[in-house]
Order: C-alpha cells, then structure tokens, then sequence
C-alpha cells in the first residue's frame, strides 16, 4: 500500500549475518510490517472487547426482554442504537449476538478445519483408491450449491431443538446445529489445499527416515505432515472464519439458525427484515455494519497471515 | 483425445451426479415427512392415511424409495410437488426465465465492471485510485448481501418516494413480467445489489493477474516494439490475464441457474432461490430434489465444459 514499497520487484540484499530466526519469528516479522493486517488484528481485539466488556455491564436480561412500551424508538441517549419491534436494546442485542456469532464462527471453523484437514491429509497420504474416493466426495458436495446444503441440512437437524444450559446461561440448541451445519457444508476447500500440500511433502526424505525408524502412520501424520501444512491451515481458518460468520448470518436471516430468544446478528435481521419499508433502520442498519466490520478486519488479517506464511508470496495480491 | 477425454469425464460427471442425488435425497427425504401435511385433516380416517402411504411409496425402506425417484428421474419425471400437486418440471420451468434474466443481466454487468476496475486498478498500481479499488473491494467483499439490499431498498424505495424522487418498486407490489419496460424497472435494485457483492471479488481477482501477466517478458517485447499501450493492454496483457477468470466464470455461469436466494427473497423477485426456499421451508421434497438436481448437474457439466473451453483459449494446455 505504501509509497515506500516499489514495484520494482527486487530481490533483497543478503545480509551478511542475519539473526537466526525461528519460523514464528519470521511469520511475526512479516506480518507486522503488513500494516493492513496489523489493523485488522487490533481491529477484531477492539471488538472483541467490545463484547466481552459490553457483557459485563449490560445484563442479558436486557438483551433478550424487552419493553413492549418502549418498542421500535429510534437511537437515542438510552437506547444508543434504538429497540426493535418488542421492545429490546438493539445495542445491548449486538453484544450478546455478537457472542453467540463468534462462537458459532470459531467452533464452526475448527469443525470444519478437522474434517477438511483430515480428509485432504488422509487422502493424500494413504493414496490410490482412499485418495479416489474421499476426492470425489469433496468435489461431490462442491457441486451442491452451499445455501442450498446449508438450508436442507438445517432442516434436517433442526426438527427438535432442546435447550442447553452452559454456564448457568441457557442457549437455544440451534447454536449447536448451527455450528454442525456450517462444519459439514464448508470443509471442501481445505480439504483439497492439504492434500496437495501433503502430496507434495509425502515424498519428501524427512517423511521416509521417520517412516524408516518405524513411526506409525497416526506418528507420520500428526507429527510431521499436518505440521507442515499449518500456514495454509491458518489461512483457511482465518478466511472461513469470515465465511462460518457470514454463513450463521445468512442462515440465521433465513429464520433457520438461531431461534429467538437468543440474538444472533442475522436473527435481528430476520425480525428487522419487515420493518425495512417502515423506516426503523436501525434494526438491521446496526448489526449489519457489525458483521460487515467484523468480516471486513478477519479478511484484512487474513490477507497479511497469507503473505506472512508463504514465503512465495509476493506483494502483488 | 479429446472423444476419450470427453467420455471419460462423462462417466465420472454421472457418478458424481449420482451421489448427489442420493445425499440429497436422503437428506431432504429424512428432513421433511410428506404426510404431515394431512395431519390436520379431519375427514381423513386411518384406513386413508395408510392407503395414501401406500399410494406414495412411503412404506418402502428408504433406498428402494430413491430407486424409484432415481428411475423416473432418468426418464425425465421429477414427480409432483406434494402440496400444491404440480410437476416439478413445470414449477422449474416457470421460474427459470425470470432467474436467468435477473442472474445473466446481473453477470453482464459484473464482468464488465469487473474487467474495468481490475484494469484501472493494475494499470494504475498502488495510486490513490487503487486504492480506493481496492477498499471498496475489501468493503463489498466483507458485505453480507442483505446489508447492500436493506440499503438499496430504504433509499430507492423508501425514502426517494418520500421526497417525491423518481422512486424504484420494493418488488412487493403486483407486477406483469411480460411488459418489458415493468421488467427492467424491477430488475435494476436486485441487479445492483448482486453487482455490488460480486464485482469486489471479481475484479480483485483480475486486478493480480493482470498484474501478473504486466510483469511478464512478452509484454516488454510488445512495449519494445513500439506499440501503443492500449494495445499492449488489450491485445496482449488482458487476454491472457483472463485466462484463470474464465474458470471462474464458468463455474458461476453455472450457479446463475440456483438463483439468489436471498436477494429473491428480499426483492421478491420469483426466481429459483425462492423455489426452492418456498418449497424447502415445507418440506416440500420433490420440489427442493428437483432444483437440487437441476443446480447441482449445471456445475458438474460447466466443470466439464469450461476444462474444454479452456484448451481452445489457451493452446498451452492439453486435455490429457
């Protein structure tokens, strides 16, 4: 972005005795010169305080009853971002919902890190007909269209929603399908960057000598070949990070998601949704611009992790 | 090579429709029962229920059921809804003109608009107006559609009718789709909003491989040459950076047929997402089988498609 960084694609000088680096240093080094990035990162803790603050002084109570005398008032004072149609905070909304997508989104993400990242390295490590048939899988259900997966997935799971209580908090189950729907429908694309990844270090000589001093296959594949595939990993979880937000939004707004009560950013804007010819803009203006802002600096950061973890990677995206 | 290529990659096209068919029909099979619609019908007797299950094939375990599907699939039946009792063939066939003419006007404008901006964006690397490319792109990128549609909606529709502007319809008022100037008027707030999400994505991605192709020998040699740079540009720098684009295109040219799901429903523009919302809200399986069936095939064939596609722009590349 800046001036001081010329396109004149130059090799850099070697340095005569550079500090030996280990390669977190070296991802921590590139990565903070990537300003952007850096903005996303402190951007996504900014709103992770937000919340985590926001949580502490507002009582969920407020978040999830509303006042039916005071519904549907514009920003003001008390309400900084206005009520919704029964009456609740919208502001006081957007923090617990903001809780709830997060925590959809990152256990969605790790659901779906686990079963891309096995079924690419298990395909790509084992070969032959495994190979075969886990691929055609993975590009079997590329071919479905995702909202569409996503909504008869849904569907599926959602036909009887208990109620869980963690924490002495009581969540609608739909949290959990939730996270289950988004994993299965989103792992394909991973799956398919550590296979080729794996493809490529399977015949590296590490992996034979540690295969030669009679390491298990489980040993082989956890201690050296998921390890190296970590920086796409990291990549991939950051950008689907940003996908399982906007999915659980898209599937909450479809009104098959997170059921009310609980507030999720899309279900305020499934209930928003009939109010937009009325003119409360609120309702959905606010809590959109919170999945945009949260979306928005996960793809930043996203972006500079990619430049800091591949090394190939030039300045040019 | 190519004959043997093309079977080939039919053989497999057709197992993998095959598998699609079946996690789908499982899946909305097990998602939805058919007769809970008759639930509350209080003429019906038990007798009639049982006779009715009969009728359907629903006594039938699950994988005899899906043969049967399967077998009048292949011979073009998709069966019936199994609440308004229409074909599914004809419920897709009354709303694919209207996706296509949203999804292909959407499309034309997404790759022009794309393919300009990618351009300036390169060609002017790293000024003030890549820049601004380039934060829109971020900024559309990160936008979860309804965002851009609930504007759109609130100031075309809402507030420019307010003030007595020239205002476009929310697309909940009752309309003919036969009268073409009806048409485009409705067409133009679900276009823009498709247009906004799409273009940032589009033309970021032509943006670096353009960039990539700049870098190359060949493009010195044009310059060297002596010719103009819009030549050089155009002739030889944006036909090979539109390589990679056409892969993508290709597969998205696909998905045109699945409409938009939620700019439909937004807009209430009756195209294929709003089929199949409609119908999947009811659990309507016949119906959601069928345009799953449909979508899905379109991307399987328009991999195949573009893959040849691709060996007559690009002579680099050999089929086998």
């Amino acid at each position: 972005m800046a001036a001081e960084s010329l396109p004149l694609d130059t090799k850099p000088a070697e340095t005569g005795a550079a500090p030996v680096l280990t390669p977190t240093q070296l991802v921590w080094r590139r990565f903070s010169k990537h300003k952007m990035a850096l903005a996303g990162a402190i951007g996504l803790i900014l709103l992770m305080l937000l919340i985590v603050v926001g949580s502490v002084i507002i009582p969920e109570t407020t978040a999830n009853e509303g006042v039916i005398r005071d519904r549907l008032k514009s920003p003001s004072a008390e309400h900084w971002f206005g009520t919704d149609s029964t009456g609740r905070d919208v502001f006081a909304r957007i923090i617990y919902g903001g809780q709830i997508s997060l925590v959809i989104g990152v256990f969605a993400v790790a659901l779906s890190v686990s079963i891309g990242t096995l079924v690419g390295g298990i395909a790509a490590y084992f070969g032959g007909w495994v190979d075969t048939v886990l691929m055609r899988i993975t590009e079997t259900v590329l071919c479905i269209p995702q909202l569409f997966l996503l909504i008869v997935l849904g569907k599926y799971l959602s036909k009887e929603v208990p109620t869980l209580n963690i924490m002495g908090r009581s969540f609608s189950g739909s949290v959990l399908i939730v996270i289950l729907v988004i994993g299965i429908t989103s792992w394909m694309y991973l799956a398919r960057i550590v296979r080729a990844n794996v493809l490529s270090l399977r015949e590296l000589d590490y992996v034979s000598a540690s295969k030669a001093l009679g390491a298990s296959h489980t040993r082989v594949f956890f201690a050296h070949l998921i390890p190296n595939t970590m920086g796409p990993i990291i990549v991939a979880a950051t950008l689907g990070l940003a996908g399982a937000i906007l999915s659980e939004a898209y599937v909450s707004f479809l009104g098959l998601g997170v059921q009310p009560p609980t507030a999720s950013w899309g279900n305020m804007l499934t209930q928003a949704q009939s109010f937009i010819l009325k003119g409360s803009w609120w309702m959905w203006f606010f809590p959109s611009l919170f999945i945009v802002y949260t979306i928005l600096c996960i793809n930043i950061m996203g972006d500079g992790l990619r430049d800091a973890l591949d090394p190939r990677s030039g300045r040019s995206a | 090579m190519m004959w043997t290529f093309l079977i080939r990659r039919f053989i497999i096209a057709f197992f993998t429709l095959l598998l699609i068919t079946m996690i789908c029909f499982v899946l909305t099979r097990l998602s939805s029962d058919p007769m809970a619609q008759y639930a509350t019908v209080q003429r019906m007797s038990a007798e009639d229920r049982a006779a009715l299950r009969l009728k359907l094939g629903l006594d039938q375990p699950l994988p005899l059921q899906y043969v049967r599907w399967l077998g009048l699939a292949l011979q073009g039946d998709l069966g019936q809804s199994s609440f308004s009792k229409e074909k599914v063939s004809e419920l897709i066939l009354q709303r694919l003109p209207l996706t296509l003419v949203l999804m292909l006007s959407a499309q034309l404008a997404i790759v022009t608009l794309s393919v300009v901006l990618g351009l300036i964006a390169a060609v002017k690397q790293y000024s003030i107006t890549d820049n601004i490319i380039t934060a829109f792109s971020f900024v559309g990128f990160s936008m979860p559609i309804f965002f851009i549609a609930f504007s759109l909606l609130l100031l075309f529709a809402v507030k420019f009718k307010e003030w007595g502007l020239p205002y476009f319809p929310t697309g909940a008022d009752i309309w003919d789709p036969k009268d073409i100037r009806e048409l485009l008027w409705h067409l133009v707030l679900p276009v823009s909003c498709l247009v906004v999400i799409q273009v940032a994505g589009y033309s970021r991605y032509l943006r670096s491989s353009i960039l990539e192709v700049l870098g190359l020998d060949y493009i010195r040699t044009a310059r060297a040459k002596g010719l103009v740079e819009r030549q050089v540009l155009f002739k030889h720098a944006l036909r090979n950076a539109a390589l990679p684009f056409v892969t993508i295109l290709g597969l998205d040219l696909a998905s045109l047929l699945g409409g938009a799901l939620i700019t439909e429903s937004v807009f209430t523009w009756p195209g294929m997402g709003r089929l199949f919302w409609e119908y999947a809200q009811r659990g309507d399986f016949p119906v959601v089988n069928g345009v799953l069936l449909l979508t899905s095939g379109a991307v399987v064939f328009a991999t195949i498609l573009t893959d040849v596609a691709y060996t007559f722009i690009d002579p680099r590349i050999s089929l086998s």
